[in-house]
């Protein structure tokens, strides 16, 4: 029993000291949003918990200030809801054509799902970029949201899924007369459900904290999202702290309500891949 | 007819599957394509291309710019996967332990880095690694006499400032890969190891590291992926592309620079060329290494 106990507080001893290093960085910039940016540029980021310093200013001016933060907040918001919504849909849909059917080309399809997972994404940048300005959609959501709309591994997630349900579902649909979009649509679709909210978490997760691409793509700042108007706060001829520090921590927080209210879906929706079978 | 056609069994699983084949030739074979042509092509935006061979790729050759971006990445790639697959093992063994207290809150503090978007925890990382006296590592280092260190300046300072802020983000993203390979493990196995007298160091390496296999081959895949395309932290902690004798340019970073900060396409399109190749050739053989190749499991 002593040995078990002494075990015990070495394992906990050893994660709080981890845990409060991986912590550290939040608490530094959850204190500097409420100093101002000048005390910030003149000591950088640091733990001095200084109540004579500390205010609300950058609070006040975050939510009543003459600035875009709430415009590409809520563009975030939008995109994300969007995205998501489409690449889930399709990608369940793709999954189940992969599931359900025995069809000539299906493992050679299937092994470029596999394939787009192993290509660097940053070489398309490039012609990604030419081929969006020809198609007229520099500056637009579309650009953002097109190229993502199948989205491999999430394809990949929802055939895994699907492989657990029983074909006989399928069959006995087809007896009852229902079209092949039929069965899809009202027999399996709402069976998939659970599957989406692990999906929708990661997807979701991803597009909001989405950056190149983005910033590639959009132009105009009443479309930026929140990482690159916060990305743009930054600039070679002087930065704007109050609004980034406070900016940046309050663009944590609502991903962080998501999380602690959805945990389970977020550590399944991020390990889907790493077991097979 | 036609619909007939369409509601057939024959036609559905295509009908199905069409929106990827779509999106994989339009904005994936296309560019790809694309990006190959153009790499022996000099491209202008708003000029005509014009054929120059493989002039391209015999000036990479050259280029020491572009070696130097080649090593950053490589460099930063190894360091990653030297901190990111043995630390999260390690932490993912010791906190699925049955002794372990607040195994809950421990995962989800690990996990919230994960949660930052690159460019918040550049900003962080950037203003955390500051040159000041005052700013958190300095003043740390401070507490220990240490003079005060302009970390970004140097190359390998960094480089310091880069691993950590990967290593910070990924740990405990990498440590439930760990978590969730160890749930397949089956009690029944270290119980008749115990039985047989095994010790906690042989259970490791006997049983627990052989079968996180396929996990440890997958997270090494992703980071080999992430470590070598990395270019978004760089230019957050060196604000911009560009950092004092390029200490921290990485491949994706010279592409960008070459493409759209210099209007070069086809010598930027050589540059992603060779970052395919090198991505594909290490993962590759890494995965035929260790045997991901053979039938059997």
């Amino acid at each position: 029993m002593k040995k078990e106990t002494a075990v015990k507080i070495i394992l906990f001893a050893f994660f709080t000291v981890v845990c409060l290093l991986i912590l550290i960085p939040f608490y530094a910039v959850t204190i500097a949003s409420f100093k101002p940016g000048e005390d910030l540029i003149r000591y950088g980021l640091n733990l001095k918990f200084d109540l004579s310093v500390m205010n609300f200013d950058n609070f006040v001016y975050l939510f009543t200030g003459d600035h875009a933060y709430f415009t590409w907040f809520f563009n975030s918001v939008l995109l994300t809801l969007v995205q998501v919504t489409l690449t889930l849909l399709v990608s369940a849909t793709v999954a189940y054509g992969f599931s359900a059917y025995e069809f000539r080309g299906k493992n050679f399809l299937f092994i470029c799902v596999l394939l787009i997972m192993m290509v660097p994404f940053e070489i398309l940048l490039l012609p990604l970029y030419t081929l969006t300005n020809n198609m007229g959609l520099m500056n637009s959501y579309s650009a953002i949201i097109l190229p993502g709309i199948a989205g491999a591994a999430t394809i990949f997630f929802f055939r895994q899924y699907l492989s657990g349900i029983p074909k006989e579902i399928i069959a006995a649909g087809r007896v009852d007369g229902a079209s092949e979009y039929g069965i899809y649509l009202r027999l399996i679709l709402p069976i998939m459900k659970p599957s989406f909210a692990a999906m929708a978490i990661l997807n979701g997760m991803n597009s909001w904290n989405n950056f190149l691409w983005p910033f590639m793509v959009l132009s105009s700042e009443h479309k930026y999202t929140l990482p690159i108007g916060l990305k743009t706060l930054l600039t070679p001829y002087g930065n704007n702290y109050d609004l980034l520090i406070v900016g940046s921590f309050f663009s944590i927080l609502p991903i962080l309500a998501l999380f602690l209210a959805f945990q389970k879906y977020f550590i399944d929706g991020m390990t889907a891949g790493a077991v097979k079978g | 007819m036609f619909k007939n056609f369409l509601y057939s069994q024959k036609v559905a699983p295509y009908v199905f599957v069409l929106p990827f084949v779509l999106v994989f030739l339009i904005f994936w074979v296309y560019p790809l394509l694309s990006s190959f042509g153009m790499s022996f092509q000099k491209v202008t935006l708003g000029q005509e291309a014009q054929w120059v061979g493989i002039d391209n790729y015999t000036k990479l050759m050259s280029d020491t710019i572009f070696f130097k971006a080649v090593r950053n990445s490589g460099v930063y790639m190894i360091l990653t996967l030297l901190i990111l697959i043995p630390f999260p093992m390690l932490f993912a063994v010791l906190i699925n332990n049955k002794f372990m207290w607040g195994r809950e809150f421990f995962k989800s503090s690990f996990f919230f880095p994960a949660l930052t978007s690159v460019v918040v925890a550049g900003t962080i990382f950037r203003l955390m690694f500051g040159e000041m006296e005052g700013s958190l590592i300095n003043s740390l280092l401070g507490l220990f006499g240490v003079e005060p260190v302009k970390f970004l300046k140097g190359q390998v300072t960094g480089f310091i400032a880069l691993v950590a802020l990967a290593s910070w983000r990924w740990m405990g993203v990498n440590m439930l890969y760990f978590l969730s390979g160890l749930k397949n493990i089956p009690d029944d196995y270290y119980e008749a190891a115990s039985i047989d007298g095994a010790s906690a160091f042989q259970k490791f390496t006997r049983i627990t590291m052989p079968l996180l296999k396929p996990t440890t081959i997958y997270v090494l895949t992703i980071s080999i992926y992430a470590g070598l395309a990395m270019f978004i932290e760089s230019m957050m902690l060196w604000n911009g592309n560009n950092s004092p004798k390029n200490i921290g340019l990485t491949i994706v970073g010279y592409l960008y620079r070459q493409g759209i900060e210099k209007n070069n396409l086809g010598y930027a399109a050589a540059v992603g060329i060779v970052l395919l190749l090198i991505t594909m050739v290490i993962n590759l053989t890494q995965l035929a290494f260790s045997g991901m190749f053979k039938k059997e499991d």
